[in-house]
């Protein structure tokens, strides 16, 4: 068994360039120029970087869902670059997104306890709806969701009660690896802290390796073994966390953290620019 | 020391359907030239104290007491077109949310002169030279594209340089900036601060700056006045609330900030005990 549980090799994806309607062709955009990355069996990789980096399209190209133009990508030894999604669908229980805005990719029209329930009866992982229950209930418990949530729907849940359920949700399908998407940004700062510790948690219980996509570095340093650092499609610096953030060797890096506000005050830092400020 | 620019006293609101408090008793002054950060986290009520100042709340929102000065007169009480000719010329707002607060149909040049035309009473060519010299000091390299542009033409960043000049425009005493940096890249947000504070520095205007983030409040307010539930929590000096907060809840929020100075370590999310103790004060309060 390889100490990598996903390597993704030198993707490349480009949107646009199509046929429209009444226009000539759409421009192309490179999305991705090339980037590798890889994460170890319970290993929490970091992807940070600005709007228009790539970081959300290299996470929908480790999930394949979106196909890249060129590169492949390994989930457990397999390349899934290839594969149909007849051969996708039981790696697909094994690989768990879980997205930014939890209202938008919880299904409306379903209670709580369906949106918890269902897909371990599809991809049985529970054997029988007494069994997925019972399993939602104790997450829910851990996750201090209050049982009545079960019978509601995602309109009725604050929106810090909506992100545990998102990660409940992934977390009940007994994956390997997640993918987490800006998972905390919406949050307030001690909603925030809470999910952070819950996910930090339960990767730590359960081995799971993950992908925890942010603009934030603070929130990245807080959660992430290793970090990639990508910048318009491109990876500029990866390393582990303390060394990165100890001693950022690219300029843009160095940029990134200069921009931070920290609730500390520091009486020069909106005068401080940093040659690598400039030229980022 | 000079009369504030803004005071609000008591002011307490409440929902018009079912009577629910949103604010209740808030003081809050803002000095000639100062910035005063107004943070709490979601439902606080620190945008209902802004849009209470721009005599724009929602229509279930009710004021049931207190006062909100300006310049010594209480806006509340004001006519209403005394107080939109006050807000707009000597209040200003930034908003969020630069897409939806420009008009999509319209180039940039007539939504930034529409202040300096209405009160100001300038030909379109007198505006225009002043457009022009506000974009300069929002430093906007090619002022003549970026007037005749659209809004959806403009990147996120560049929109909120074009909000900050119309906010300029006409030299009001009151800056209301309501998370105007929220939306944008850590790079971006930081240029759009550092322009934030020199254009208050050189108009000596006062700025109630409303958010949710710590790091920003930390690095760009003088003052700061934190609500919970519609309540002032704790307000005072920046450096001193930041290094040595009085209220549990104040420390409780600081010590939940992810940091990227600090190696990784569980971070401590606000404690239930913390909570209750506010909801407590708040009960046993007149």
């Amino acid at each position: 068994m390889s100490r990598d549980l996903l390597v993704a090799r030198d993707i490349r994806v480009a949107f646009g360039g199509g046929r429209r309607l009444f226009a000539g062709p759409a421009p192309r955009v490179d999305a991705l120029k090339g980037v590798s990355i890889r994460i170890a069996r319970r290993e929490t990789v970091g992807v940070v970087g600005e709007s228009g980096s790539g970081k959300t399209t290299l996470g929908r190209v480790l999930l394949r869902l979106v196909e890249p133009d060129a590169g492949s990508v390994e989930f457990d030894g397999q390349d899934i670059t290839r594969l149909s999604q007849a051969a996708m669908r039981p790696l697909r229980r094994r690989m768990q997104p879980i997205f930014q805005d939890p209202l938008a990719c919880l299904n409306p029209r379903r209670t709580i306890l369906s949106i918890a329930t269902e897909p371990m009866l599809f991809h049985r992982v529970a054997a029988s709806r007494a069994e997925a229950d019972a399993k939602a209930r104790a997450i829910f418990d851990r996750f201090s969701l209050p049982a009545a949530c079960l019978g509601r729907y995602p309109h009725e849940l604050s929106g810090g009660q909506r992100q545990r359920v998102g990660i409940a949700r992934a977390a009940l399908l007994q994956p390997d690896f997640l993918l987490a998407d800006e998972i905390v940004s919406g949050l307030d700062v001690s909603t925030q802290a809470q999910a952070l510790n819950l996910i930090a948690g339960l990767t730590r219980d359960l081995g799971l390796s993950m992908a925890f996509i942010s603009h934030d570095l603070s929130v990245i340093r807080a959660i992430c073994d290793r970090v990639y650092v990508l910048r318009l499609g491109e990876i500029v610096e990866e390393g582990p966390c303390d060394a990165v953030f100890a001693a950022p060797a690219h300029d843009y890096t160095r940029a990134l953290i200069d921009s931070i506000p920290l609730p500390t005050v520091t009486p020069d830092w909106l005068r401080r620019t940093s040659a690598a400020e400039v030229t980022a | 020391m000079s009369k504030p620019v803004l005071a609000v006293h008591g002011l307490s609101a409440v929902s018009a359907r079912d009577r629910a408090p949103i604010l209740h008793d808030v003081k809050l002054i803002v000095n000639r030239g100062e910035t005063r950060g107004l943070m709490g986290e979601s439902g606080a009520g620190k945008s209902m104290i802004g849009k209470a100042i721009l005599g724009v709340l929602p229509r279930p929102v009710r004021v049931t007491a207190g006062q909100i000065r300006f310049e010594g007169q209480d806006l509340l009480t004001m006519p209403g077109p005394s107080l939109r000719r006050l807000v707009g010329e000597r209040i200003a707002l930034i908003p969020q949310d630069p897409m939806t607060a420009l008009n999509p149909g319209r180039r940039i040049e007539g939504q930034l002169t529409d202040g300096l035309r209405l009160w100001r009473g300038l030909d379109r060519n007198a505006a225009r030279k002043i457009a022009l010299k506000l974009m300069e000091e929002v430093h906007i390299r090619d002022p003549e594209r970026v007037l005749a542009s659209y809004p959806h033409e403009l990147s996120g960043g560049m929109r909120q340089r074009v909000l900050i000049a119309a906010a300029f425009a006409l030299e009001p005493k009151l800056i209301v900036a309501d998370e105007p940096t929220t939306a944008l890249d850590v790079t971006v947000q930081k240029q759009i601060l550092r322009l934030v504070r020199a254009m208050q520095r050189a108009h000596g205007t006062a700025v109630l700056f409303i958010t949710h983030d710590l790091g920003v409040i930390a690095q760009i307010c003088d003052d700061v006045t934190l609500l919970f539930d519609g309540r002032v929590v704790e307000e005072g000096p920046t450096a001193e609330m930041f290094e040595r907060p009085r209220h549990a809840y104040t420390q409780a929020l600081l010590d939940a900030c992810p940091r990227y100075d600090r190696p990784r370590a569980a971070l401590r999310a606000v404690p239930a005990e913390v909570i209750a103790r506010l909801r407590a004060e708040a009960a046993s309060a007149p």
